[in-house]
């Protein structure tokens, strides 16, 4: 934003015309001013978009403009708008999917219970959203890297990661990878290509493009045709951020392998979308960046795990896509929020009624005969074990050592913090008493 | 060898050494508006030395992922350390310029210092710069390198040409003295230098200058076993006082240095105002108000 204040002067100006491909080309083969302008207003400043010159004076208004329709292949019913549509799911990963959408269910039933209860101090729940989470999931590469926001523990786990290392996190204990030092839900996973979730909204989405400008980079280097590609995932609410904005801008100036994937989910905590944008949803704005869009039906599994699908074979040609993914958050924001304040629970029950994207899938595989109502519930409570299981062994993990607090704010401990390690230690060897020791592993 | 064209040196060898570094920014494709990236495009590709959009929270933003991405790639299950983005280097002009006003003279390496995990680094001149900015590109951590541009074109030093790494977290005594110890970083130092001849020729005061160097985390051993040997600190920066890093020195050295200081310490800070246009001789921490402070300091009574 300084750079107005420096003009290149012409030697350098010079160098400048004299490195671009061809520079006199543009002069052989235009006759008018005019056809020379729209060239290079065609060539240069609208990325090869036709420019024309108008003599009737119109601004644009965006109520006229198409709204981006809504891809679904099932109604909200789980009937399928095509009878004869033929899905490319097999048994195995649609059984997968469901259920993990089960597990997230149950999981999420099962830590927001604790929270109430007080054994952990935060939670956020995926409810309403798992279709959007788990089928945008399936239709990537399990190697494809993930950034996500926070509300996409269900990407994390249709990936395998262990339900006990879930529960790790959110308790914060000795077993937890991420070491005790973030709040719950900010899980992550480098065995998973799972980059660890951090609270602040929108940050990961320039950094998702420039993970996927390194994949871009090596997969030249490699001269591999099938490079790994970037899954961004973000809310409606984050995509108001500055740095949506750099990242969209930047991913298609840099033409890298990424899907924005954002879970308009119609509320930020307690803003609705009317006020948060004015424009065709967030989907409306990627053609404005040069980049890739679908709208899909983010209650319909199979039409996310299509659009991602499809997404990725072009991200794959190094061509950014956006996948805006419609939904409905049915909990509350987190558990530090109660949702009845800024929206009615006819609201909520209506859409948990009437477009519940677990009914909806399971509706899709009892018609197949690859479910039924018995094993359904079977299935449940085989779960709920699982997951109450995980809870309680990793209850009684004891916390991290406490000195562990120092560790990895560099690579190495630097002298200002080996010292205030010491003297942290030699406190509690005197006032202990006074603090939580028996919880932790120790000092050391 | 100029600052700048040091700094064109130090990227090029990094540049040559490792194929996963990367050069982007604004403006850097052409040569950059203070032509430190000269020739760096033609030489090692536009997919590796290229320009972004004028956005600079997407370019950190961008630079950090590309360094998770290259760290995953080699340290992929390190306990407790799952990713890390310690390949990144922020290079920044830094400073005062003579007539840079608000927006082109700001010193905000204090904003930085109290962020736990960033190393914070400032040369004084070329043969620093080379050997800093080497070092920060190849550590671990990500780091910041704040370059004063008063000196990319006014310091000339002979630069080795060959690779080498000038150590992080250490800072160098430049000049050895026993009466009082001044600390600085970057465009300052050269004021206090010219502040210590003075005042050696006028008063006959024997002043030590140490370059801090390493803003974050920085040498505390070497600032305060000076001040033990001379009892007086002076500590002098362009950024406004209040807050600046001066005072975490200051307390600091206090507090190692409580029973061998014979006077206050003293910050030679530039005011508390925002960096203005035309009254800039009268902002900087200038040699004269450095010469004021020494003889105050050196004449204080118990």
């Amino acid at each position: 934003m300084f750079r107005r204040c420096f003009i290149p002067t012409c030697s350098q100006l010079s160098s400048v015309v004299a490195s671009r491909e061809n520079p006199l080309a543009i002069f052989h083969h235009c006759s008018t001013g005019s056809d020379f302008r729209l060239d290079e207003f065609t060539d240069k400043y609208l990325n090869h978009h036709k420019a024309e010159f108008t003599e009737k004076l119109k601004i644009l208004s965006p109520n006229e403009q198409a709204t981006i329709p809504i891809y679904r292949v099932t109604n909200s019913e789980g009937q399928f708008i095509d009878p004869n549509y033929d899905f490319d799911l097999t048994k195995e990963m649609a059984l997968k999917i469901y259920y993990s959408m089960i597990t997230l269910q149950q999981l999420d039933k099962i830590l927001y219970d604790s929270q109430r209860q007080g054994r952990i101090s935060f939670y956020l729940t995926s409810t309403g959203e798992e279709a959007a989470q788990i089928g945008s999931a399936a239709g990537v590469h399990d190697n494809d890297l993930i950034y996500g926001q926070y509300r996409e523990s269900g990407s994390l786990l249709y990936r395998g990661f262990p339900l006990e290392s879930f529960m790790h996190q959110c308790y914060g204990n000795a077993k937890d990878i991420g070491g005790g030092k973030q709040m719950p839900i900010h899980y992550g996973s480098a065995e998973h290509h799972y980059v660890t979730i951090s609270s602040t909204l929108a940050t990961q989405l320039p950094q998702a493009v420039g993970s996927a400008y390194a994949f871009k980079r090596f997969s030249k280097i490699l001269q591999e045709k099938n490079g790994r590609i970037v899954l961004a995932y973000f809310g409606e609410g984050a995509a108001s951020e500055g740095d949506a904005h750099g990242a969209m801008n930047m991913a298609s100036t840099m033409k890298c392998p990424i899907i924005f994937f954002c879970r308009n989910n119609g509320y930020a905590i307690s803003t609705p979308t009317t006020e948060q944008y004015g424009g065709d949803g967030v989907g409306g704005r990627a053609l404005g960046y040069g980049i890739h869009v679908i709208r899909v039906d983010g209650n319909d599994l199979i039409a996310v795990y299509n659009a991602t699908k499809a997404a990725r074979e072009l991200a794959e040609q190094n061509e950014p896509v956006f996948i805006e993914a419609m939904t409905y958050r049915l909990g509350h924001h987190s558990t530090s929020d109660d949702s009845t304040a800024y929206r009615p629970n006819e609201e909520v029950n209506a859409w948990h009624d009437k477009d519940n994207p677990i009914v909806r899938f399971r509706t899709v595989l009892k018609d197949r005969s690859w479910w039924s109502d018995e094993e359904d519930i079977a299935y449940r409570e085989k779960i709920q074990k699982e997951v109450m299981n995980a809870l309680l062994y990793a209850e009684k993990i004891p916390k991290p050592s406490i000195s562990s607090m120092f560790d990895d704010v560099y690579k190495e401990m630097p002298k200002n913090l080996q010292e205030q390690r010491d003297e942290l230690t030699e406190h509690l060897s005197n006032y202990g008493k006074h603090y939580p020791m028996k919880d932790f592993e120790g000092i050391n | 060898m100029n600052l700048c064209q040091a700094i064109n040196n130090a990227m090029d060898i990094a540049l040559a050494n490792d194929s996963s570094t990367c050069l982007f920014g604004e403006d850097v494709a052409f040569g950059g508006v203070f032509r430190c990236t000269v020739g760096l495009q033609e030489k090692y590709g536009k997919d590796r030395v290229f320009n972004t959009p004028i956005c600079e929270q997407a370019i950190a933003g961008f630079g950090i992922g590309m360094a998770i991405v290259n760290e995953a790639a080699k340290f992929r299950y390190r306990t407790g350390n799952l990713f890390n983005c310690g390949k990144l280097t922020i290079r920044a002009t830094w400073g005062a310029v003579g007539h840079g006003g608000h927006y082109h003279s700001q010193s905000p390496e204090a904003y930085f210092t109290h962020t736990p995990g960033l190393k914070v680094v400032i040369p004084r001149g070329p043969i620093q710069a080379k050997g800093l900015l080497l070092a920060c590109i190849r550590n671990e951590n990500p780091c910041i390198f704040f370059e004063p541009k008063l000196l990319y074109r006014s310091a000339v030093e002979n630069v080795p040409i060959a690779d080498y790494e000038t150590e992080l977290g250490k800072a160098e005594v430049v000049k050895e003295g026993k009466d009082l110890t001044i600390v600085s970083w970057g465009t300052q130092l050269h004021v206090a230098l010219d502040a210590v001849k003075e005042a050696e020729q006028e008063i006959g005061v024997s002043c030590e200058v140490i370059d801090l160097r390493t803003i974050l985390p920085w040498d505390v051993d070497t600032v305060a076993e000076s001040v033990s040997k001379t009892g007086h600190l002076i500590i002098t920066h362009e950024a406004p006082i209040t807050s600046g890093f001066a005072a975490e020195i200051s307390a600091k050295i206090q507090e190692r240095c409580f029973l061998h200081l014979e006077a206050p310490i003293n910050r030679v800070c530039g005011w508390d105002t925002p960096f203005p246009h035309i009254l800039e001789p009268f902002y900087l921490p200038t040699k004269w108000r450095l010469m004021d402070a020494i003889k105050k300091l050196i004449h204080f009574q118990h």
